[in-house]
């Protein structure tokens, strides 16, 4: 508990720094293109309209129960992008250290930082398309009302998962360098065995079963709750994910204050 | 104020024979340990007193930066402790950690907030940290286009930008132009005088000659001597060329002075002596007067080829001048044990007053890395006195005639 009050009084000290860097953040990656932040929207956009097209229009493929005709395109909204938020979070995290290696080897500064930068850099990219997201909602009519604000709880669990997955996969991939491949193919898979493009009720019952061990198939199934059937999540089936997630941002955290020492003689 | 206090300080770094003994270690931490320790460190123990300035020598891989990177907290020591106080300012490995991509500005910004300086306080301190760096319309551009020289003038301008109370360098202070360094080393002197402590650590010896009032030296991790500048550096010369069948060796001076004799020892100065130009020995000579060298050198073993080198050196150990018999194309040639010989250098002496030593080296060609017979430092001390001519500056004699017209 004293370690992560002390974490915290860090991120406080060195806030500036921390804001400074996810604006940095921003301007080099929108700085110097023609459509700036455009990009953080169209990125996702493409991938919906893209899976809209052949799983909606090409495989007919319907969701039970729902009429509106945006319905599917809402499915896969609340999905890949909140999706889009987890996979930023952990890829970006997981490879921190090593592409600020030259900051970490010369510059004697709170290294629990770095994921903070993660974290803020990729909510400001998730927010602005998310925003994107609810201004189509409200006019298309599609909008949740008040069940909109049970995304926030959500969210938070999505990010305490991540992060702890994040900074575990940020320590190790400094020693096992073949963390950053391995990672890189497993999200590809777990992309497909998260219900974020199909219902879960399309697969056969004993493959459901196992689905639900994912972590992120409660989170996605809150997401859905929230935005097709605008219902309040199950809140119980959230603390299978928020357990899982604090356990790795212990792991975590425990990993980085074993080796966050050596990991400089890594770089 | 800032101190720096080192105590049985060691560093090791893991070597893990394969690829997956790592693996094994951390899955299977029952199996013990399966590295082996690579010590770059060991030992070290030195204090640095507020507004102390301490240089650190040493040959590459000696430890220096390492050291350094001990202290200032980038890495963590393997055993011992390193505690350090007051607000430190740090140049490690040239740099301060720049971002390519992001322009001089930006890095200043970020560089600044790492140090623990808020938004508005490099903001105004920025003018006076691109006056500094002298880098112009750099500063806006992406560092990645920066030389090095330009990057080290941004890092040195942003380290320096408010006086902190302990300054580290490493080696940074290499890399700028002549012009750089003079500004960098005025901007040092001038903490110094406001109470900074410094550690640097550099290659160039009249750097931590005119910057530390003492010096460690490094040798393979570990700390192989402590001194003033001038007696470290004569060891760390003399430790350089030392051949597997020689010795180095120091003796203390009436005065505190440290010589530090090295070589094979084939052949030794038996004798050496300044003459006046009545062929009298004497410590001090006036400036202008006609002086002689005289050495007296013995041979021990046979040796092939012998050449005679000295060198005259200030005050502060910089050189003023030096030459030898191989330059001058007087090499002895088989030499037999037991054989004297004695030297006569003529010169006039045209330095400037102040008090001078005479190193000589005892060489079988003109490097004193070849076969090193006998190096010695500080053979010889003497003093040149002005009590004749006009007063003058410097340490040369350069009197002139001189001729006006006034239109």
């Amino acid at each position: 508990m004293k370690m992560v009050s002390g974490k915290l009084k860090d991120v406080l000290n060195y806030r500036g720094f921390i804001l400074s860097s996810v604006r940095r953040e921003f301007q080099s990656r929108y700085q110097n293109s023609v459509l700036g932040a455009t990009w953080a929207v169209l990125n996702p956009l493409a991938m919906i309209v893209v899976y809209t097209v052949i799983f909606a229009q090409v495989m007919h493929s319907r969701l039970a129960g729902a009429d509106s005709p945006f319905a599917y395109s809402i499915y896969l909204c609340a999905g890949v992008l909140t999706w889009g938020l987890f996979a930023e979070i952990t890829t970006r995290a997981q490879v921190v250290f090593l592409e600020n290696a030259n900051l970490l080897k010369k510059v004697n500064f709170p290294r629990i930082c770095l994921p903070v930068v993660v974290i803020f850099t990729a909510l400001i990219n998730f927010a602005i398309i998310f925003l994107v997201f609810t201004a189509f909602l409200v006019l298309s009519g599609n909008f949740p009302g008040l069940v909109y604000l049970a995304l926030f709880p959500v969210l938070f669990v999505l990010i305490v998962f991540a992060i702890g997955l994040g900074v575990t996969l940020g320590v190790l991939h400094v020693f096992f360098r073949d963390v950053g491949q391995f990672f890189a193919i497993f999200l590809q898979f777990w992309f497909w065995l998260t219900p974020i493009v199909y219902p879960v009720d399309i697969l056969p019952e004993h493959v459901r079963a196992l689905l639900w061990l994912n972590p992120l198939t409660t989170l996605m199934a809150a997401f859905h709750n929230i935005f097709i059937l605008n219902q309040p999540p199950h809140w119980g089936t959230l603390l299978f994910p928020l357990l899982i997630g604090a356990l790795l941002c212990l792991l975590g955290l425990n990993l980085f204050r074993k080796h966050s020492g050596e990991m400089v003689d890594e770089l | 104020m800032g101190w720096i206090r080192v105590q049985n300080l060691g560093k090791a770094y893991k070597h893990y024979p394969t690829r997956t003994s790592r693996l094994r270690e951390w899955m299977f931490p029952f199996l013990g340990p399966q590295h082996q320790l690579t010590w770059v460190l060991r030992d070290v123990n030195f204090e640095v007193a507020p507004g102390d300035a301490v240089g650190i020598i040493g040959i590459n891989g000696a430890g220096k930066s390492t050291l350094l990177k001990l202290i200032v907290g980038t890495t963590q020591a393997t055993t011992g402790t390193c505690a350090i106080t007051g607000r430190v300012a740090a140049l490690l490995e040239l740099g301060l950690g720049f971002h390519a991509e992001f322009t001089g500005r930006q890095n200043v910004l970020m560089a600044g907030q790492l140090m623990g300086l808020s938004e508005p306080e490099i903001i105004d301190l920025m003018p006076s940290i691109e006056a500094f760096a002298e880098i112009g319309e750099y500063i806006d551009q992406p560092v990645r286009v920066y030389s090095s020289g330009m990057q080290m003038r941004l890092a040195f301008s942003v380290a320096t930008a408010r006086r902190p109370d302990v300054l580290i360098v490493d080696e940074a202070l290499s890399v700028g132009d002549a012009y750089f360094q003079h500004k960098s080393f005025e901007r040092i002197r001038e903490f110094r005088k406001q109470g900074t402590t410094l550690l640097i650590v550099s290659h160039d010896k009249s750097a931590i000659q005119a910057l530390c009032d003492r010096a460690i030296l490094l040798n393979d991790g570990a700390l192989a001597m402590e001194g003033s500048p001038d007696s470290v550096m004569d060891y760390y010369n003399a430790m350089l060329a030392k051949r597997e069948h020689q010795k180095v060796r120091l003796q203390t001076l009436e005065g505190g002075r440290t010589q530090t004799i090295s070589g094979s020892g084939n052949a030794s100065v038996l004798a050496i002596a300044l003459l006046n130009d009545d062929n009298q020995p004497v410590e001090h000579i006036e400036v202008g007067n006609p002086a002689t060298l005289q050495i007296k050198v013995a041979i021990h073993e046979a040796i092939p080829c012998l050449v005679l080198g000295y060198l005259i050196k200030d005050r502060l150990g910089q050189p003023i001048f030096g030459t030898n018999t191989h330059i001058k194309g007087l090499p002895l040639a088989n030499m037999l044990p037991d054989e004297e010989v004695t030297y006569h250098f003529s010169f006039p002496m045209n330095l400037g007053p102040g008090s001078y030593s005479i190193s000589t080296a005892l060489v079988n060609s003109d490097t004193h890395l070849d076969e090193n017979y006998e190096w010695k430092d500080l053979a010889l001390v003497f003093s040149v006195t002005n009590l004749r001519h006009d007063y003058f500056e410097g340490c040369a004699w350069l009197d002139p005639s001189i001729a006006i017209e006034r239109a």
